[in-house]
Order: C-alpha cells, then structure tokens, then sequence
C-alpha cells in the first residue's frame, strides 16, 4: 500500500514539476520565482490534511483509547511539522524574491509559525515526554486543540489585510490562476503531495507499531533473562 | 534570471526534504526490524533454558 502511494504520489509530483517549470506560462507582472508557488501551496493542503489526520486520530483515541489511532496521530503529526516546515522555508523563498524580506509580521505567516510550533511540540512531547501511555492524553488534546489554528489561517486571510497574496480569492477575470496549465500544475501538485504525504504517514506509523513491538519485546526478555 | 536561484532553491528544499525525511524511516524501518529479530532470537534462547 505504502509502495504503491509513493510511486503514484513520486510520479505525480515529477509530473506537476515539469507542468510548473515547463509548461504554465509565467504569471503577469510576476518573476521566475512566482512558480514558488506550485509546490508552496501543495506543501500547505499535505499540512493541513496531515494535521486534520492527528486531530481526528487524537479524537478517536479519547474515545476509544485506540492504540492504532494514537500511533497513526504520531506519524501524521511528524509528516505535517515536515510538510509545515516546508511551507515556511518556500515561502521565506519565495518572499525573499518578491519583496526582498526573508519574513514579515503577515497574519497569515505568524499563524503558520504558531501552527507548526504547536505540533513541533506534540512531537518533541511524544518523544521526549516519558512514558507513551501517560503522555498519550496529554498529546491528543493538543493535537485536536491546535488544528484550530487551521481555520484561523484561512479566516485571518480574509478578515487581515497582509502583504501574503491570494493565488486562489476570486478576483476579475476569475482567479490568480488563468491559465488551464496553471491550474494543473496547482491542483497536480496538490493531489501529488497530498499521496506522498500519506505514504510517508502510513510508513511512518508502521515503524511506530514496530518500535512499540521492540520496547515491549525489550522488556520480556530482559525479563527473562533476568529470572 | 536573478530569481532563478531562489526557484531552484525552494524546489530543492521540497523534493530533498522529502527525499532525505524518507531516507531516515526506511533506515529506522530495517534498523528496528533488525533489532525485533534479535530480541525474538534472545526470547527463544531464555525459553530454551
């Protein structure tokens, strides 16, 4: 499954690559570095989705004090700090190019930072914070509390005047995107990261499943050599 | 031209992120499964005793 999501997901991002680079026209009164944005945003919507995934699976073993889903919000928080990390580092690129500062105080962008923060820290908490099963609560709440900042991203876009441009806010003429390949290259690299995010998620919560089988492995033997 | 550098960068940035992210699971992978077969190898050997 895992295999058969990269190589989709691998050959899909190569494909929406080479649309970006080669084909969408370049945007009117933009440079080069414009087609930052065919990999910036994708970078965004695998973030989100992955966070989605870790207050979901957060939710889910509240309820149900599920061992699967408590390692599949560990995998997805550790994709989406990749994936955030990656929206924060393009996009510093890509303002660096278009307004010449590598940051400003934007509403959206300190968001952003805030979100990847908070699950910055539910990683370093589940892999430093001691005991799995005492921490587990602890983390699931601030995994479903921090997928708020999600919809605070997109409402301070609306409401905040920011120097951060709005590829997708309709405007005359439709949207930012006017050119059908500019849309592909958008939307195709989306749907790319969107697979490769997942496969690197469920391998990454099979390697969780793993170690929890190898610590616990560790100590029936210690124990039994010990006896 | 000039921004070439930074496009070139920011493409970098994703595709060896993820390559370099992978990199490490699959070698974490093959590590822990390595290190699973010998803790079943010491469980058979304590039994056996």
């Amino acid at each position: 499954m895992e295999a058969w999501l990269g190589l989709v997901g691998c050959a899909a991002l190569a494909a929406a690559v080479v649309v970006a680079l080669l084909v969408a026209p370049a945007a009117v009164g933009e440079s080069v570095a414009q087609r930052i944005l065919y990999l910036h945003a994708p970078s965004a919507f695998a973030a989100y989705g992955c966070i989605a995934v870790v207050a979901i699976a957060s939710a889910v073993y509240l309820w149900k004090r599920s061992a699967a889903a408590d390692r599949l919000a560990v995998a997805a928080a550790e994709v989406g700090v990749l994936m955030c990390t990656l929206v924060l580092v393009t996009g510093s690129i890509w303002g660096r190019a278009r307004w010449g500062a590598w940051w400003t105080p934007d509403p959206r962008l300190t968001l952003t930072l805030i979100l990847w923060a908070i699950y910055l820290s539910y990683v370093l908490l589940r892999a430093f914070g001691g005991d799995d099963e005492e921490i587990a609560p602890y983390a699931a709440v601030l995994g479903i509390v921090g997928v708020l900042a999600i919809p605070a991203i997109r409402v301070s876009a609306r409401l905040m005047k920011g120097m951060h441009p709005s590829v997708l806010a309709p405007r005359e003429g439709g949207s930012g995107l006017t050119d059908p390949s500019m849309r592909l290259a958008f939307w195709g690299g989306t749907v790319a990261l969107l697979l490769v995010a997942a496969c690197l998620v469920l391998l990454r919560a099979r390697l969780e499943r793993i170690e929890r089988q190898a610590s616990a492995l560790r100590r029936l033997a210690d124990a039994a050599e010990g006896a | 031209m000039m921004h070439l550098g930074y496009l070139a960068a920011a493409y970098a940035v994703v595709i060896g992120g993820i390559a370099l992210y992978l990199r490490r699971l699959v070698a974490r992978l093959a590590a822990v499964d390595r290190e699973l077969s010998q803790l079943r190898s010491r469980l058979d050997a304590a039994d056996r005793r």
